[in-house]
């Protein structure tokens, strides 16, 4: 099937890859970044994919977030098929439906925190009214209501993601992709992310993400890990906190 | 736990159910506090060894209750325990040693293997998580965050095995 129109899937289905894969070729050398990546989100679920460096862990996310084209395989958003669109389309479906967090943050760094925030919802199509209000709101709400006005750069790490977040979440994207929003950011930092990437699973925001961090992917509804471009492994974690014997390193010695 | 209890009876004499109390209090839900009959096993055991004395409290309404206070003796372990280096990095890993064992064998599933140990790790980290929600005092707070570290450093070890093996 090809075009656009809906698939015959399962409507709690967000996004859903088949035998996807990714080749790059170079002074004869070719390299298979994915190889056949199956694999499906829920609408509300939150996925991390996890593995070593050079897994192809980035090279997935940028596959189904457009910002790279598939060398086989298929992707569907929302029931779009979405693998063979134009580089224009790919730019109007994510300014409007998918939010991106990265690990450098890429503010844009001669405007304000507020104007970063808000030039994305302008771009998603609100307006200026609109846009000011859920500026106002999501900075409010990710405690930087008094950095507004400030350049990025006098922002420490830990805040430029929570505006990079911000940013991300301003047009209510169906979909937030996260690649190692925490890989640049010290302990304390990291976990003020990943509260808010909960708080916003838990209000309903569907989320995949790919990261390095343990404590990150385990606070995601399942994980995959990805190991020389496959999919290894697909883990629901444990639905509600339940009690598991704890690791060897909280005993202490003597 | 022979050492906690005499480093927490070096600041005041107690008895044993005061001590469980104590060590609870100060390392918070993460730690597994041994129980008290446990406990009681490893006074009695102090004091054969002439590290504690004790002697019966005699209370009005209740059992009379044992309370416990350091010895000399036991003061000088409990310095000499504090000031010793703490063993490092683990040698020993039961993991490791199944891993490597059934690469030489190749009798198991390798790759089963070490997707089930990083379940089990990512299942461990999210137990620690919700611990780390509700650890508001340093020292469970620090102690959980040890433990998370500890576990990234396996997942991370993990995925070397990986590369390596697979």
């Amino acid at each position: 099937m090809t075009g656009t129109g809906r698939s015959g899937d399962d409507s709690r289905v967000l996004l859903r890859a088949s035998s996807l894969s990714k080749m790059y070729s170079g002074d004869g050398i070719v390299v298979h970044a994915v190889r056949g990546a199956n694999l499906r989100l829920e609408h509300g679920e939150f996925v991390a994919i996890t593995g070593p460096s050079g897994s192809g862990k980035s090279t997935l996310l940028h596959l189904l977030g457009g910002l790279e084209r598939p060398t086989s395989g298929e992707i569907w958003l929302n029931g779009v098929r979405v693998d063979k669109f134009s580089q224009a389309r790919w730019a109007i479906m994510r300014r409007r439906h998918i939010g991106f967090v990265f690990q450098f943050f890429n503010l844009v760094s001669n405007m304000t925190v507020a104007d970063n925030v808000e030039l994305a919802a302008l771009m998603g199509g609100a307006s200026r009214k609109q846009a000011k209000t859920r500026r106002t709101e999501l900075l409010g709400e990710l405690g930087l209501a008094a950095k507004a006005d400030a350049a990025p750069s006098r922002l420490s790490g830990g805040e430029q993601q929570r505006v990079a977040l911000a940013r991300a979440m301003v047009n209510r994207p169906l979909l937030l992709l996260a690649d190692e929003p925490t890989g640049n950011l010290d302990s304390a930092a990291a976990m003020a992310v990943l509260r808010l990437l909960a708080r916003a699973h838990a209000d309903g925001q569907s989320i995949l993400l790919v990261t390095h961090d343990l404590r990150v992917a385990s606070g995601a509804d399942r994980v995959i890990s990805l190991f020389d471009g496959m999919i290894v492994d697909d883990a629901p974690m444990p639905a509600k906190q339940r009690p598991t014997p704890l690791p060897d390193v909280l005993k202490l010695r003597g | 736990m022979r050492m906690p209890l005499l480093a927490l009876l070096a600041k005041e004499p107690a008895h044993g159910y005061e001590l469980k109390t104590q060590l609870e209090q100060l390392f918070g839900e993460a730690y597994p506090t041994p129980n008290i009959g446990q406990i009681y096993v490893t006074l009695q055991r102090l004091e054969r060894d002439g590290l504690v004395r004790s002697q019966d409290v005699i209370q009005a309404t209740r059992p009379n209750k044992r309370v416990y206070e350091l010895t000399d003796a036991g003061h000088e372990a409990v310095v000499g325990w504090i000031d010793a280096t703490s063993e490092g990095p683990r040698i020993r890993d039961e993991f490791f040693m199944k891993l490597a064992l059934s690469q030489l064998s190749g009798t198991s599933d390798r790759l089963g293997l070490i997707n089930r140990q990083r379940r089990h790790y990512l299942t461990q980290m999210r137990s620690l998580s919700d611990l780390a929600v509700k650890a508001d005092r340093r020292i469970p707070r620090l102690l959980i965050e040890g433990a998370m570290l500890h576990l990234q450093a396996d997942l991370d070890w993990l995925q070397r095995c990986q590369e390596e093996f697979l």
